[in-house]
């Protein structure tokens, strides 16, 4: 065993005092080892991040208060040192890598001078010395033209770009340990595991150790050589990588990892898991799609229609039958959600046909659209944006009975009560206001308000990436028991490929915003025709240590077929 | 939130009860209360409501009357500030005009607030030509000093309280319109209008349900604000002589009246002054209170 590097002891965290505090973190003791990946993983609420910016003294001053507890490092304790002296650590010993990329550059500072900085000031470097190290790491993290890199301004590069940047300022110092705060959460699939590899071969060339924060148990499972998991503060359990995943000791370990889904679960079964008795079959067809384009044009200065144009959306077409799922995959960009939209006519195609339950939706008239809305609800990522705040949830339900005149007075009351139960909620809970529910509360609010009208057609966008995995796990139970027992179709937007396989009984790739690839789930998840649907599939990672890594299949590009769809198989097409 | 409670969010991890459900927010009143700017600024503005309210049974003198006392005496215990060159006693001239500065601040707020509201809400809501030609005047309007288009109003209504009054709010109207435009942009932009949009909501539902209370917080804050903008510009355009008239004891008119006497008799100067200076800090405060009571995450501390 190696030697320890830092040791954390009886941590204790609280937001506020008195009796009224709000305690973050109890009682939370670790070791990390010299070289070792600790992997720190929670929910949301867990305590996990507030308990590595304690150790940075990275919390806010007034608000959170650090009760007890040491973190040794260097025999010293970093919870006592004196701010100057945990600046001189900062970004020298010990850096950080943060979630979000977009914000965690300063906008309006070249990337060279970004990087430098710490250099300059911790390691006594000449601007020389430090821009050629700049270039160095620049290199190093697989960002090329370093020179020219080094001149750029952080909004000119893309996400992954930056967190190249990120990574290459965490470690141009040479730390000891790195705080990774979830690395790739804002990541695309594809890019996460570029970042993960780059880590990885990083943390072997410099032997830095890492905290990892994250959520997610397939990066846990593909980075860490040890594991803390938490839950409201504490620690629940602690191990090698390999034993938590193979035997966990507690329970909540457990219900975690089963709440994790994992692609290749379903991989045998034809259609989605049966979850009633008698499930509603899959019916005629209830959405036609054709040629649907649109391209966006940011706003000229006066009355202009001038600047840059987005092809959001290029020839997308397909079909959904009544009680069927079909899945939109792709990355961030990749036209799926502009999609749903279209389909909902929430914005006007360039051109296309949308025909739903047999009406040509794009030809209707204003007060057309809204009634045939009542055979078309949405449900949305961000449950909480979606509802609106100021109003009371009981009110949030009633409201598209209201306004398509089902129900009123005491048989809407009598309705919505029903609604709440029907998707697992309290009846009495109707006064209160979205901001009083949990996440997973809020999304069955949301499905509730959408299910009273009796739609047909269901557009959920990415109705539980917002979600904890536990609450996913039974958002999507509840999702799947619908459309079984009504007989709902969705069209289901989604970047999680695992969640697609558990829930749909067709998948259409979209990249750029065209479709790709479409195709019975087995045909597209199991046998993927086109080049990126394979490199999508291999980019996810797997929540299973012993698994090999594998490498990642080589993208190019430029090569990628992106013309018409052709049958590669019956009912399974892929672009040309 | 109590101690066993470690995150709201955590509470539960998703148990279909609302156990996480936290305890409502405390009232409006009490959030504001509880903040010191808001605490101050209310008792300020509290104090000239009951001056205004009150000034015919507390003020010791007719306001009006001339050669209530001496003339430009300074203050005394008969006279606690004093009265000005027609012997009139400046204590009772301020209480009385604490009734129009009220009304000025009602009256031109309630002008700008109303006129703006719509303007914005029609603008944000529309898009497309209805927005691009609206916001356009606004703009034009905007580039001219307030005090210019409410001179102009004043130009053509003629001079006088009231008219002044009224030529402020006119004179505020682009700069309301303009903050419930973005507001409104803002709003427009988040998922639950869009929701509401998909739920089949018509124009009316979606502006007056789901837009307008969701705009009228942050405007109530600027309105409380441009309550002590317009109290300002009021006693700038009675300085100027186009406002109050000779013998309305009004704080802007006061002060230009002492002009002249500024060495012999100060207190003529000082007392409006500060009349005028201590309600547009008290309406500053209670804005800011107001700003800070009604943001939820403020609320929750």
């Amino acid at each position: 065993m190696s030697e320890t590097l830092l040791s954390v002891q009886d941590l204790t965290v609280a937001f506020g005092r008195g009796p009224e505090r709000n305690v973050a973190v109890k009682g939370l003791s670790y070791d990390l080892r010299k070289g070792e990946t600790l992997a720190i993983v929670g929910e949301s609420g867990s305590g996990k991040s507030v308990s590595s910016m304690a150790l940075l003294g990275l919390l806010p001053p007034r608000s959170a208060c650090i009760e007890s507890g040491r973190a040794m490092f260097r025999d010293r304790d970093l919870l006592t040192l004196p701010e100057a002296d945990k600046r001189a650590l900062r970004g020298d010993a010990i850096t950080m890598i943060f979630q979000e990329p977009m914000t965690s550059l300063t906008p309006v500072l070249r990337i060279g001078l970004q990087l430098t900085e710490a250099l300059v000031e911790h390691k006594a470097m000449s601007q020389r010395e430090a821009e050629a190290r700049a270039r160095e790491m620049l290199r190093l993290v697989g960002l090329d033209q370093p020179e020219r890199r080094m001149r750029q301004f952080p909004h000119e590069l893309s996400g992954g770009m930056r967190q190249r940047v990120m990574i290459a300022m965490a470690m141009a110092a040479d730390p000891a340990i790195l705080i990774a705060d979830e690395p790739t959460t804002a990541l695309d699939v594809t890019v996460q595991a570029q970042i993960l590899n780059l880590m990885r071969g990083l943390k072997d060339q410099f032997s830095t150790s890492i905290i990892l924060i994250t959520h997610d148990m397939g990066v846990v499972a593909e980075m860490a050589d040890r594991v803390v998991v938490m839950n409201r503060g504490r620690k629940v359990e602690e191990g090698p990588v390999s034993t938590l995943f193979t035997a966990p000791k507690e329970a909540y370990t457990r219900r975690l990892l089963d709440a994790v889904p994992r692609l290749g679960a379903y991989a045998a079964a034809a259609e989605p898991r049966r979850v009633v008795e008698a499930p509603a079959p899959v019916g005629d067809t209830l959405v036609r799609a054709r040629g649907m384009s649109k391209t966006f044009s940011s706003g000229g200065f006066l009355f202009g229609r001038g600047g840059a144009t987005t092809r959001a959306m290029q020839d997308v077409g397909f079909e959904l039958k009544a009680g069927e799922t079909l899945a939109l995959v792709g990355e961030s960009g990749s036209g799926k959600s502009t999609t749903g939209r279209a389909v909902l006519r929430l914005m006007e195609l360039d051109a296309g046909e949308v025909e739903v339950d047999g009406v040509d939706v794009r030809n209707l008239s204003s007060s057309g659209l809204r009634k045939a809305r009542r055979r078309m609800q949405m449900i949305f990522q961000d449950p909480f944006a979606s509802l609106n705040p100021r109003m009371s949830v009981g009110k949030l339900v009633a409201e598209p009975m209201t306004i398509h005149g089902i129900a009123s007075g005491s048989e809407l009351d009598g309705r919505v009560e029903e609604l709440f139960r029907r998707v697992g909620l309290e009846a009495d809970h109707i006064r209160r206001y979205p901001h009083e529910f949990s996440g997973g509360q809020r999304q069955r609010i949301a499905i509730a308000r959408a299910l009273g009208v009796g739609p047909k057609l269901i557009v959920a966008d990415e109705p539980t990436s917002a979600l904890d995995v536990s609450v996913q796990a039974q958002v999507l139970e509840l999702m799947l028991e619908l459309q079984q027992s009504l007989g709902l179709a969705y069209l289901f937007i989604s970047h999680d490929m695992a969640v697609v396989e558990e829930v749909s009984h067709r998948v259409a790739v979209m990249r750029q915003g065209r479709i790709v690839e479409i195709g019975t789930r087995q045909a597209v998840l199991n046998a993927p025709a086109h080049a990126y649907t394979r490199a999508l599939l291999a980019a996810v990672p797997v929540p299973d240590p012993a698994r090999e890594r594998q490498v990642l299949p080589e993208l190019d590009v430029g090569t990628l077929p992106m013309g018409a769809l052709a049958e590669v198989a019956p009912g399974h097409m892929a672009a040309q | 939130m109590t101690t066993e409670t470690l995150d709201p969010r955590s509470a539960d991890a998703d148990a279909p009860v609302a156990a996480s459900a936290r305890r409502k927010p405390r009232s409006f009143l009490a959030a504001l209360l509880r903040s010191p700017s808001g605490l101050i600024g209310l008792v300020i503005v509290g104090l000239l409501v009951v001056c205004a309210l009150t000034a015919p049974v507390i003020a010791p003198h007719d306001p009006l009357r001339m050669a209530a006392g001496p003339r430009l005496q300074p203050p005394t215990w008969d006279y606690w500030m004093g009265t000005d060159d027609f012997g009139r006693d400046v204590l009772s001239r301020i209480l009385y005009g604490a009734q129009l500065t009220l009304q000025i601040g009602v009256i031109a707020v309630g002008i700008s607030l109303t006129c703006g509201l719509l303007l914005g809400l029609v603008a944000g809501y529309s898009s497309g030509w209805t927005e691009r030609v609206l916001m356009r005047l606004v703009d034009v309007l905007f580039s001219f000093t307030e005090i210019v288009i409410a001179l102009a109003c004043l130009a053509i209504f003629g001079v006088g309280l009231t008219n002044a009054m009224i030529a402020i709010g006119i004179a505020s109207i682009p700069f309301y319109a303009r903050v419930t435009h973005s507001v409104v942009l803002v709003e427009k932009g988040k998922p639950y209008f869009e929701a509401a949009t998909a739920a089949g909501a018509g124009h009316l539902r979606l502006i007056f349900v789901h837009l307008l209370p969701n705009v009228v917080p942050t405007l109530i804050v600027v309105g409380t604000l441009g309550v002590s903008t317009a109290v300002l510009a009021a006693a700038g355009l009675s300085f100027l002589g186009l406002g109050a008239q000779p013998p309305e004891p009004e704080w802007g008119f006061m002060l230009s009246a002492s002009r002249d006497l500024i060495s012999r008799a100060p207190w003529m100067m000082i007392f409006p002054g500060l009349a005028i200076a201590v309600t547009v800090l008290g309406f500053n405060l209670l804005g800011d209170g107001v700003r800070e009571a009604l943001d939820p995450r403020q609320r929750q501390r």
